[in-house]
């Protein structure tokens, strides 16, 4: 294996866990985060993310700034696309089609609602 | 290195059946997935995904219970029939959750794929890149997202 295919793989692995990709997810929709912000909207302890953030910074996925006592974790864009190239991507490219899923299901399902009380109101 | 699955999740504010129906119907399909489509929903129906920009890919129904399950097989290029060595497996699965559905989207098979792994990664790559053309190159995606303070 290459030097470069190694190091894809290693990224692999870290992008690989469900947990990890989550906290991606989060920094992407948030910018940046604390680990305290990263715990109260995952399923986790603070500890986990804190672990999976080492893990993510070790990898060069992430980068932290501290500001006064807070530390702020933030996405590493060009390490992210190297490291996301093709998993990430298809994974985004379903969160995409899910999130329109979501949206299309949760009219339609609005429109049946509605449609029900204009039928129990005439009753 | 081709990567083995690819899993994600998302929970709707719809009934299982509503969830289905989005999931499952062309008019919908059109709607999430590619500009048109045709479906013949039921073991081995055939699967016509078409993108305006991208081409014409071929799938094939694998599973149907409704409405709880959904799987198809879709070819990796454009214009080629479906058959085990050049198409990956997309597994749909529903789950009431109270009012709401959990679905959860699967795809496999990226390792099964005919050729040599730089042929396989190609594969992947060039699976993915028809799709992301709604999306765009995922770099300007999280870079217009996430601010970078040290790169500006």
């Amino acid at each position: 294996m290459s030097p470069v295919a190694a190091e894809v793989d290693e990224l692999w692995s870290v992008v690989a866990d469900p947990t990890r990709r989550r906290v991606l997810d989060v920094l992407l929709d948030r910018g940046e985060a604390t680990a305290t912000i990263l715990a109260g909207e995952l399923p986790v302890t603070r500890q986990a993310v804190a672990k999976h953030l080492a893990v993510l910074d070790r990898a060069g996925l992430v980068e932290s700034t501290r500001r006064g006592r807070e530390v702020r974790y933030a996405i590493r864009p060009q390490r992210l696309d190297a490291a996301t190239r093709s998993m990430a991507q298809v994974a985004a490219d379903w969160d995409a089609r899910l999130s329109a899923i979501k949206r299309i299901a949760e009219s339609v399902a609005r429109a049946q609602a509605t449609e029900r009380q204009t039928q129990e109101a005439k009753r | 290195m081709v990567p083995p699955r690819i899993e994600r999740e998302i929970v709707i504010d719809a009934p299982v059946e509503v969830v289905w129906s989005v999931v499952t119907e062309p008019e919908h399909i059109s709607g999430w997935f590619s500009d048109s489509a045709d479906l013949d929903l039921r073991p081995g129906g055939r699967a016509v995904l078409h993108w305006n920009d991208y081409g014409t890919v071929q799938g094939r129904v694998e599973r149907v219970e409704r409405p709880h399950f959904f799987s198809f097989r879709w070819a990796v290029d454009p214009g080629r029939d479906v058959d085990e060595g050049n198409s990956t497996l997309v597994e749909f699965s529903l789950r009431a959750e109270h009012d709401s559905t959990r679905l959860t989207v699967v795809e496999t098979g990226f390792q099964g794929l005919a050729g040599a792994d730089n042929e396989k990664q190609q594969h992947f790559d060039s699976h993915s890149r028809g799709w992301e053309l709604e999306l765009g190159e995922l770099g300007e995606y999280v870079a217009r997202r996430t601010p970078t303070p040290g790169d500006g």
